[in-house]
């Protein structure tokens, strides 16, 4: 009986708590661990010299931030979500399907893949193919598909050093490894005849690949150790770490800033963040937040987010970014097929 | 005589088996050890810079132009080496104190976190000329070493030298306190109830059971339980001090009801009876006797209960703690970080500058985690009674 009454107690004392969707005084952003850093950095500025309260960044992954973002259109749910990927269509339907109508995309600039590696090698000259021969779980061989039998760099490209394959990469929850699949793996397996034209994206699990976790810090202390490891992750920790590593050149292009925002280095990706039309005007500071994001002073060519690590978008689509924000433009599906 | 040469025999090789199972077990003690010793230097050996920040003198000067643009305050080779922290506040300080306005101002301000990792010997992205610059300044003696006062009293920041962390600390005794007040009442009731009062049948077996489970689950379930409860039915806020302290009491409730069990179990049962023989009710019995008796045990299971939340971060994440909010909570509701969640978040941090911060924030985590055991195991020696 006693228990009973407790519990009974618990759940009312509970329910005192329970809060009804009112006015927020303070905008809530989720999203992208890669853009985590950017937002957070203006969302401080913001908070520090203007008359608003610094807005919550959660860091929840590209996912999971969507998902959060489109549960519904009121006050509990975020405003901004970022985003290192392009929004999916799955994603946009949710989002009209629960009320919010009007969402504006936003690209702030771009973040590069970096293949890199202990910095007392020589100088790494590397292709797509090269990669995802390196680190796909079946390759043709003989017109045939068999299981990797590739120990060695130069067994998979005779012009690359004799040294053992061994690559730290990110684990398969990760947003780094979707973009990897996707500019690497499935750009070339969909072009070749052995896999059928079909996209393959299956990367192999007999050790020379070791997923190395969330923390890109990990990786770049692996490769510190370890000279003959490479690593995969996201550009601002090569640049980060420039006295240890030094990234490998991809289809002819090192990874560099110039090279990374004219498209010319292969592996890089757009930084998106999305705004909930809807929320303008009930959350403090929306307008003021990205029109801070998108100024010269953050995302421009001496913008204080370059020395974190942010690759800025070439001026003209700069500009662009802005005047579609001006203008509020609302997303459709159109936009993203 | 064979006989006792073969019993000699047996008896020495039953000396040698044990010498061999006690230098194994000596093994692994000194295996354990040895990782043990190996984390706490690497984290101290990283950490203990932080203790200290670089700050440079210089003359602030305080006009309209300044507060326009304040990096031109400060003589111009220097504007790219102070911490942005402080230049962005200047419109603001002119603002709270307007007798500034027109004054230059000598003083010590925090410098950028690349000259802090020059000045510390690790490694940095300063250029030559900067490099000649610092050099200048510390052989003039305007750049030195003080007191990393800002790493108690500042939160998060995304400038490197200007994070702290009051916040999480802050937000970790909110999140521990609700813990407290949620899971240890709830608990120790249950466990007079299931203890004392409960008859053994099968529905109070299942619930033991049940209980026993609950405490072996991973913590990430209780973060996920929390989440379609706390946030989704009752509506708290979400990154809210007060969703994290529910959702560390589930996962800390399951400890508490069974080290509170284990310490009603220990009270010998003439106490009851005695009580019971002078006519003390069943109520009585517990809250005069039992109660009191085994009160040491109860506290001992709570706090190393609250111990283990504290280093919790996996539920956190999933009621949205781990986020960047740089200001501590004023309330219950606001939305609060906590330690665990701040270090992993430096952690992750590109920026070199991060990773002694990192490293102190952890030495602080344990201290703490240290402090609140000892508590535990002195509550336990003073008051323990043997029966």
């Amino acid at each position: 009986m006693k228990k009973l009454t407790t519990l009974v107690l618990s759940i009312i004392a509970l329910a005192a708590f329970t809060f009804s969707a009112h006015a927020r005084d303070q905008i809530r952003i989720v999203g992208s661990s890669t853009v985590y850093p950017f937002a957070s950095y203006v969302a401080e500025e913001f908070g520090a010299t203007g008359k608003f309260k610094t807005p919550i960044i959660e860091s929840t992954g590209s996912g999971g931030g969507h998902k959060l973002f489109a549960a519904g259109s009121d006050l509990n749910t975020p405003d901004i979500t970022n985003s290192s990927r392009r929004m999916k269509g799955s994603e946009f339907e949710l989002n009209m399907k629960t009320g919010n109508k009007e969402i504006t995309e936003v690209i702030i600039g771009y973040d590069g893949i970096a293949i890199a590696f202990n910095k007392s090698n020589p100088d790494l000259a590397l292709t797509k193919k090269d990669l995802a021969m390196a680190v796909a779980e079946e390759v043709p061989v003989n017109g045939k598909l068999v299981a990797n039998p590739y120990k060695y760099w130069d067994e998979v490209n005779s012009s690359l050093p004799h040294k053992k394959i061994v690559i730290y990469g990110p684990p398969t929850s990760s947003g780094t490894r979707d973009a990897f699949e996707e500019m690497v793996m499935e750009e070339v397996t969909h072009k070749m005849d052995e896999y059928g034209k079909k996209a393959y994206k299956k990367i192999r699990q007999d050790g020379a690949y070791i997923p190395a976790g969330e923390n890109d810090n990990l990786i770049v202390q692996k490769l510190a150790k370890d000279k003959d490891a490479i690593g995969i992750f996201g550009y601002s920790f090569l640049e980060e770490n420039g006295d240890r590593i030094k990234g490998a050149s991809v289809d002819g292009f090192a990874p560099t800033p110039a090279n990374i925002s004219s498209g010319k280095y292969p592996i890089s990706r757009s930084l998106y963040f999305y705004v909930k039309l809807g929320h303008i005007g009930m959350v403090p500071g929306m307008q003021e937040y990205v029109d801070q994001f998108l100024s010269e002073k953050m995302i421009g060519d001496k913008g204080l987010l370059k020395k974190i690590g942010l690759i800025p978008l070439p001026k003209a689509d700069r500009d662009a970014m802005r005047a579609r924000w001006a203008k509020h433009q609302n997303l459709t599906l159109k936009d993203l097929k | 005589m064979d006989k006792e040469k073969r019993r000699q025999q047996r008896i020495n090789r039953r000396y040698r088996g044990e010498t061999i199972f006690r230098a194994c077990s000596m093994m692994a003690i000194v295996v354990a050890a040895a990782f043990l010793i190996f984390f706490l230097v690497d984290i101290i050996r990283t950490g203990y810079t932080a203790f200290q920040q670089t700050e440079i003198n210089v003359d602030v000067v305080y006009n309209q132009d300044t507060v326009d643009f304040p990096q031109t305050a400060v003589p111009d080779e220097l504007s790219d080496l102070v911490s942005r922290g402080f230049l962005r506040l200047i419109p603001n300080q002119v603002e709270a104190d307007p007798e500034l306005m027109g004054t230059t101002q000598n003083m010590w301000i925090l410098a950028e976190a690349e000259v802090d990792q020059y000045i510390k010997g690790k490694p940095n992205k300063l250029d030559e000329e900067e490099i000649a610059v610092v050099e200048k300044l510390r052989a003039e003696g305007k750049i030195k070493k003080f007191f990393n006062k800002g790493f108690f009293t500042n939160g998060d920041s995304k400038l490197p030298e200007m994070a702290g962390l009051k916040s999480a600390v802050i937000g970790t005794l909110y999140v521990l306190m609700l813990t407290m007040m949620f899971s240890i009442p709830v608990g120790v009731m249950t466990a007079i109830y299931l203890e004392e009062f409960a008859s053994d049948n099968w529905l109070t077996r299942i619930i033991e059971v049940n209980i026993n489970n609950l405490a072996a689950i991973p913590s990430i379930i209780f973060g996920l339980l929390g989440l379609a409860i706390f946030i989704n039915i009752f509506g708290v806020p979400r990154s809210s001090a007060l969703a994290g302290g529910l959702t560390l009491s589930l996962m800390t409730l399951p400890v508490i009801i069974i080290s509170t069990r284990a310490s009603l179990r220990s009270v010998p049962d003439t106490i009851r009876q005695g009580a019971q023989g002078v006519g003390a009710s069943p109520w009585q019995v517990v809250w005069h006797h039992i109660l009191p008796l085994s009160l040491p045990g109860i506290m001992t299971g709570s706090i190393i209960g609250l111990a283990h939340a504290m280093g919790e971060t996996a539920p956190l994440l999933i009621v949205g703690m781990l986020a960047y909010i740089p200001s501590a909570p004023t309330s219950i509701t606001e939305a609060a970080t906590v330690l665990p969640a701040q270090i992993y978040t430096w952690s992750s941090d590109s920026l070199r500058a991060y990773t002694e911060r990192t490293a102190l924030g952890i030495i602080v985590l344990l201290s703490i985690l240290l402090m609140l055991n000892a508590v535990a195991v002195v509550l336990r020696n003073k008051y323990e009674r043997k029966w």
